[in-house]
């Protein structure tokens, strides 16, 4: 009998040589005579353990990793087709592992288990029970169940969904739009790049319902250029999912139209905030367009159209198919559900974690980080990409809940969860910060344009004490002027990280800065 | 020799029709034209504007606003490493010096042999196992000053692969 093997196919397991691996395990096996189905399946997000080379046995996969191809060999001479546990790679039952055993996956149940562009696999899975679902309810229903489950827009700015949609649905309109915002451009997140490549139905799945939600008939999903692969996936689900009907002229044999395209940014981290992308998506200057008309009266050219972010979109079907309150069931708070954290940067156990709200930041860098990789004391860590602020320990034992957060000058935004181990240079970050801003501003407000080339030069002169106090004080005057005067969050936020870098970690901004007398 | 075709202005007109007809055109025919010939010349800019029916400087500002978009020709490779903060965690300043030393470029320039153009790039997404960098359209994890050096001296000693 042939043994069907699982390796992955998504960024971080191929970054890892997740294709080697599977080359050279064909290759061994052929040598040995061994018959084997290999599927090039999604990640299972557990970072640490990529490349992770699964084997399906009578009690479920048994997981190896890291697999380097070298490993191979021994891997099979320990009884790897088998799904033997002598080899000291062996994880045991992939769903054992606690890593993974005691997260809470909703919007991520899929993900690792498939073989991502399989419309079989996907249906297989409880793919589309949610549109099946959709398509026998009115719109009303439809966005009064994404309203009841409390779900808020996953990408930073916690909208409440629900409502975005009822101004959609009730906006008089010959053409609607749904956008899906796929610029995860915040450092540190990669939740809407694993949905894209290891599920990419589930969000072909969620656009849809929102477009019956709404009456809209087209999508466009605008994605990131720094993320070819999942370009090339979402190309080849878009056209599959056509050629089998659930997205075109008449979906599912309803006689509802929703079509969906895939357009690619171009390298701008401010075309994800919603009016830039709109404005990118028209063939423009990503510039950041003034509020009010809300996107939602007045969005892609001129029409009604609903932003969402890929996780917002993504978790709708899991609403559609088990109803609103399953969803809302999770959760602290008004932050009902769950949230997709993503454990990154100097983390020992790294990777993507679903929970339910509430979970505390100390509980997710310990008993799923398993502290810093480099062995050292975890010192800061970054909540909610580069426009979020730097924590100190003293801030670690919050619950992640938007308000919890919010109340303490620190944002939840996209869930990425940047670590630091104590030889971070907390000036050097706040610098990094500004300038940053400066690199990515789109220039259309001073105080964001202007403010942060200031700001560089305002933390050079203090890490090299000219005048130090004296530009400390100019230092918070400017981070002032950003956060009240500019446009949107890219200028009006950056001062979350310069400034909580300052309140917490002030010894580093007196410290001479490298090369530099004073 | 360069990884890309020449380019003509029949070539790039052809390019910009075939995704005129689309609402909001304009990036997709950069990315097409870019694609296709590497960066987008100076003289793209007119014939997108015309076939467009915008002005020139429309098609300038947009090209220039964008880092992806370049205007001069890179070279046979594009190597980007990531400058984001997941990355500073585990040592990509000291990856991105030696980039920079091993090269003998800064960011947005070309090596003399005209094969790597280094360039910056603010997140691949691979951030429970930088520091990252892209080469091409393939991403690699947990890269050291050894590895980077590994990688580019397989570049330079392998002939390049006709598409």
């Amino acid at each position: 009998m042939s043994a069907r093997i699982f390796i992955p196919r998504d960024t971080t397991a191929l970054s890892l040589g997740a294709d080697s691996v599977a080359q050279r395990l064909e290759h061994e096996a052929a040598k040995r005579g061994l018959e084997i189905t290999l599927t090039r399946n999604g990640s299972r997000g557990m970072a640490w353990l990529e490349p992770l080379v699964e084997i399906e046995t009578s009690r479920g996969r048994m997981a190896y990793g890291p697999v380097i191809p070298a490993d191979i060999p021994s891997l099979l001479d320990a009884g790897l087709l088998e799904g033997r546990t002598e080899h000291p790679l062996s994880q045991g039952l992939t769903e054992a592992i606690p890593w993974l055993a005691r997260q809470q996956r909703l919007t991520f149940a899929r993900i690792g288990v498939t073989d991502p562009l399989s419309l079989d696999d996907y249906r297989a899975h409880d793919g589309f029970r949610g549109l099946e679902k959709a398509l026998a309810e009115t719109p009303q229903r439809l966005v009064d169940e994404v309203k009841d489950s409390g779900l808020r827009g996953r990408g930073g700015a916690a909208f409440p969904t629900g409502i975005k949609w009822q101004t959609v649905l009730d906006a008089p309109a010959e053409q609607k739009y749904i956008v899906c915002n796929a610029d995860e451009g915040d450092s540190g997140t990669f939740a809407d790049r694993l949905v894209m490549e290891c599920d990419p139905y589930l969000l072909l799945e969620g656009m849809a319902i929102a477009g019956l939600a709404v009456g809209a008939t087209q999508g466009y999903i605008y994605l990131r250029s720094e993320y070819p692969l999942a370009h090339r996936i979402l190309e080849a689900a878009i056209a599959r999912a056509e050629a089998a009907g659930y997205l075109g002229d008449n979906i599912a044999d309803s006689g509802h139209a929703f079509h969906l395209e895939v357009r690619l940014g171009a390298g701008a981290y401010i075309c994800g905030e919603e009016t830039s992308l709109l404005e990118s998506l028209e063939g423009k200057r990503g510039q950041v367009r003034f509020k009010p008309p809300l996107p939602a009266i007045e969005g892609f050219f001129g029409q009604p159209t609903v932003v969402n972010n890929v996780l917002s979109l993504a978790a709708v079907p899991y609403i559609l198919a088990a109803g609103a309150e399953a969803y809302a069931h999770y959760g602290m708070g008004r932050s009902r559900g769950t949230l997709a954290l993503q454990l990154a940067g100097n983390v020992k156990y790294g990777g993507l974690v679903e929970l339910a709200f509430g979970t505390t930041l100390r509980e997710l860098m310990e008993s799923y980080g398993g502290g810093t990789l480099s062995g050292r004391p975890l010192r800061a860590v970054q909540v909610g990409g580069p426009l979020g602020a730097y924590l100190p320990e003293s801030q670690w034992d919050l619950p992640l809940d938007y308000e919890t957060f919010a109340a303490d000058d620190a944002v939840v935004g996209h869930g990425g969860v940047v670590m630091f181990d104590d030889s971070v240079d907390m000036a050097e970050q706040a610098r990094f910060s500004m300038e940053f801003c400066r690199v990515e501003s789109c220039g259309k407000c001073t105080p964001c344009r202007i403010g942060s080339a200031r700001g560089v030069e305002v933390i050079d002169r203090i890490r090299r004490n000219d005048n130090r106090d004296g530009n400390l004080v100019l230092l918070g005057e400017l981070c002032e002027t950003m956060e009240d005067g500019s446009l949107c969050a890219m200028g009006g936020m950056t001062p979350y990280p310069v400034q909580s870098a300052l309140a917490h970690f002030p010894d580093d901004f007196l410290r001479q800065a490298e090369g530099e007398q004073t | 020799m360069s990884a890309y075709p020449e380019w003509t202005s029949s070539l790039i007109q052809a390019e910009t029709n075939a995704l005129k007809h689309k609402p909001g055109a304009l990036l997709p025919i950069l990315h097409a034209i870019q694609d296709r010939f590497g960066f987008i010349p100076r003289e793209a800019v007119p014939i997108i504007a015309d076939t467009l029916g915008q002005t020139r400087a429309e098609v300038h500002g947009v090209i220039s606003f964008y880092h992806h978009f370049r205007a001069t020709p890179p070279g046979n490779h594009v190597l980007q490493v990531c400058r984001a903060e997941a990355c500073q965690a585990v040592g990509s300043r000291t990856l991105e010096a030696h980039a920079k030393a091993r090269l003998g470029v800064d960011y947005h320039q070309t090596t003399a042999d005209r094969e790597i153009t280094l360039e910056a790039v603010y997140c691949l997404g691979n951030c429970a196992c930088g520091p990252s960098l892209r080469l091409d359209d393939s991403v690699y994890g947990r890269v050291t000053p050894e590895s980077f050096d590994a990688l580019v001296d397989e570049l330079r000693t392998q002939p390049l692969e006709v598409m």
